[in-house]
């Protein structure tokens, strides 16, 4: 079960999308997951033949716990019957006596009937019978509970979950986060300038949105100063090389998700744009994957849409610095002693005071204020 | 309803005996010790002075004769009653039961009948030993071809005697022989009862208890514990063995989502493992525990008295089997 942020402890797989003794090639969606965060799918890291699946679909596991066992193409698979054991070396060293599957729960049969049509998630139910098994009584005080608590329960217990897993992290960043916050106003008139040319040569489905451009400038100006482009751990900072841009996204009815667009400093501005619509797209349809969930040096949020002018933000651990954009408005701009009226924009960074200093984080604005100055270089 | 009289099991017994030999010139009543002795178990007291040796026959100690006589007779266009003293010693007759009296209807395509009643005591608990002691319906209960029936409340013994006698095929009765002596009020006027359904002997919600003959009384008993501590037990008296009500269980077990089956049998090849293989097979989605027995021992039936007592359900063992059911209910 990967890891599909650093608040998640489990997941519930969903569904294989794959059988034993197919192959698969790295990038593959193999399966899908149910996090806090909505279903995730589950990408597959290597070239190899699906050789067992572990894991029934509906079952809650621990992150780490294994999913499904790979072998190299042309490999024997594993004896049927065997139990299969967990890898050796590290991970065996780190999880000595993990049962490969799940412990099933056990569940009276009219308690999973009544689960199933009272929409009961088994997994979430507290037994009160010997030996811990969940009768139709616990169901149905499940069902109650959730009732009580909400008026439409399925919905609203996601959005809960969502909310305690957003809460966790959050609560983590201010705990542990030495934060200090910079910012900056910086002139886009030239950027949106050069946007409109190049939208008006371009079909309307592919029009580029000063989003668009605002991420690839935050993905260059990074590569000036890596020292915000990375993850806090283990009392260290671990550079990152790839920027990887989490882009916060508000989901309808409530919710938050920061899925990543991946080396984004080695796209271009349209190929970022068809990334974030993409993006936006299946995060609101509840089809990310896991790697974009994972994987995100940095984060970018921007509020200008809701008129917000400038956001000071909390880092998402392990990351260690997040960039705020607010609305774009017009402003008086005074410029070698004339004044002139400008769209500008206010940038922020929050930044982690362990991995980086005020000093560097101006530089980070400034080259930031740089690149959108000269859009055609991105 | 006419008024109820205090009478007994035996009594009830006797008096369907006397309906029955009264009703129809063809039933007669054989067995050991039924006539001069008045039967082991004093069932047939003073009815040899009543109907006179034609019609109450004392038979030599000879099972396979009398119980194959009976079936011959039957054949015949008779309605005999045939009594064998106990349980145990029917296993000398098993051939006549067995090969004759449940096949001949199916082996000559329906022309031959056999209207036979066997009559037979059943059970432990009276200190007499492993070779009077045990409770074999169940095997019986494994026929076809047989109707086997376990009266266990004073109508039942005094009703099911003359609707077995009316079925043109073999029922054999069990009586357990601790329920003799059970007193009790009966309708003055009652008479014949159905031999095909189960009786719901107490309402509840929480548990089902599913029991027939003997352990009825056990189980009334601990259901009125239970009932002390919350927990609501349905009684369920099978009645008839073979063929089981089984509409009535499952009815019971999908309205409590738990059972638990008393029997006397030993557990393993039992009519309790047929009851709870129904029960799986046909509310496994309405269960909320599993299946639950208590049985007998699997020992010969003891003679020492704490021995024997340990070895047959009793009330307690029947009260913890149902906490144990019911603990993680609501």
């Amino acid at each position: 079960m990967p890891s599909l942020g650093a608040d998640m402890e489990a997941g519930t797989l969903v569904e294989w999308q794959v059988k034993p003794g197919q192959r698969v090639k790295r990038g593959d969606v193999v399966a899908v997951v149910e996090t806090d965060k909505g279903a995730v799918e589950v990408e597959i890291w290597d070239d190899a033949v699906v050789d067992q699946l572990l894991v029934e679909p509906g079952t809650k596991v621990p992150v780490g716990k294994v999913l499904a066992r790979l072998r190299a193409e042309g490999e024997a698979p594993a004896p049927a019957g065997v139990a299969p054991r967990e890898a050796e070396g590290l991970g065996a060293a780190l999880s000595p006596v993990q049962p490969v599957r799940a412990p099933r729960l056990k569940v009276s049969p009219v308690a999973r009937r009544r689960a199933e049509e009272l929409g009961v998630d088994l997994a979430l139910v507290k037994p009160s019978g010997p030996e811990g098994v969940i009768s139709m009584g616990d169901v149905e005080r499940s069902a109650q509970g959730r009732a009580a608590s909400a008026a439409k329960p399925a919905a609203l217990d996601k959005l809960a979950a969502m909310r305690q897993a957003i809460a966790a992290a959050m609560a983590k960043s201010k705990r542990e986060i030495p934060h200090y916050y910079l910012g900056t106003s910086i002139d886009v008139s030239t950027a949106i300038g050069w946007l409109e040319q190049q939208n008006l040569k371009r079909p309307v489905t592919e029009r580029v949105l000063l989003a668009a451009l605002l991420l690839r400038s935050v993905a260059m100006a990074l590569k000036e100063v890596p020292e915000l482009n990375g993850f806090w751990v283990d009392g260290a900072f671990k550079p990152i090389q790839a920027v990887h841009l989490g882009v916060a996204i508000a989901l309808r009815g409530g919710g938050l998700v920061a899925p990543a667009i991946h080396d984004a400093d080695r796209k271009t501005v349209p190929q970022i744009m068809h990334a974030l619509s993409d993006l936006v797209t299946r995060a609101r349809g509840g089809a990310l994957r896991s790697s974009e969930l994972a994987d995100a040096t940095v984060t970018v949020t921007n509020l200008g849409e809701q008129g917000v002018e400038a956001v000071f933000g909390v880092i998402y651990p392990p990351q260690v610095a997040l960039v705020g954009f607010g609305k774009v408005v017009e402003r008086p701009w005074a410029e070698r002693g004339g004044l002139y009226v400008r769209r500008v924009i206010h940038a922020t960074l929050c930044a982690d005071h362990r991995a980086s200093v005020g000093h560097r984080g101006g530089q980070f604005l400034s080259a930031l204020d740089r690149c959108l100055q000269e859009p055609e270089k991105l | 309803m006419s008024e109820a009289v205090r009478t007994t099991y035996r009594e009830a017994l006797r008096q369907a005996l006397r309906e029955a030999l009264l009703r129809d010139a063809r039933v007669f009543l054989m067995g050991e010790d039924v006539g001069c002795y008045g039967g082991s178990y004093a069932v047939s007291k003073g009815l040899l002075e009543e109907f006179g040796e034609q019609r109450i026959r004392d038979t030599p100690l000879s099972e396979s004769a009398f119980v194959g006589a009976g079936i011959g007779a039957a054949m015949n266009g008779m309605l005999p009653i045939v009594e064998v003293m106990t349980v145990n010693f029917s296993l000398l007759c098993l051939d006549q039961i067995v090969n004759n009296a449940a096949t001949l209807r199916h082996m000559s395509g329906g022309q031959i009948s056999v209207p036979l009643v066997i009559r037979m005591a059943t059970g432990g608990g009276r200190q007499l030993a492993a070779q009077h002691s045990h409770s074999l319906e169940g095997w019986y209960a494994h026929i076809p071809g047989l109707r086997i029936v376990a009266p266990a409340t004073l109508e039942d013994a005094r009703g099911m005697l003359w609707t077995a006698i009316c079925d043109p095929d073999p029922v054999i009765l069990f009586e357990n022989a601790l329920l003799y002596n059970l007193e009790g009020e009966l309708a003055a006027d009652a008479g014949a009862v159905d031999i095909d359904c189960a009786a719901v002997r107490r309402e509840g919600a929480d548990l089902s208890l599913i029991t027939y003959g003997g352990s009825l009384g056990k189980t009334m008993q601990a259901a009125a514990e239970l009932a002390h501590e919350g927990i609501g037990a349905e009684v369920i008296d099978l009645r008839t063995l073979r063929p089981l009500d089984i509409g009535a269980i499952l009815g019971s077990v999908r309205k409590t989502h738990r059972a638990l089956i008393v029997d006397e049998g030993w557990k393993s090849g039992s009519l309790a493992a047929e009851v709870c293989t129904r029960i799986v097979e046909g509310a496994f989605y309405d269960l909320d525990a599993p299946v639950t027995r208590v049985c007998s021992r699997e020992v010969p039936v003891p003679y020492a008295k704490h021995l024997e007592d340990a070895a047959l359900p009793s009330v307690p063992a029947i009260v913890a089997a149902a906490r144990r059911l019911t603990s993680g209910r609501d």
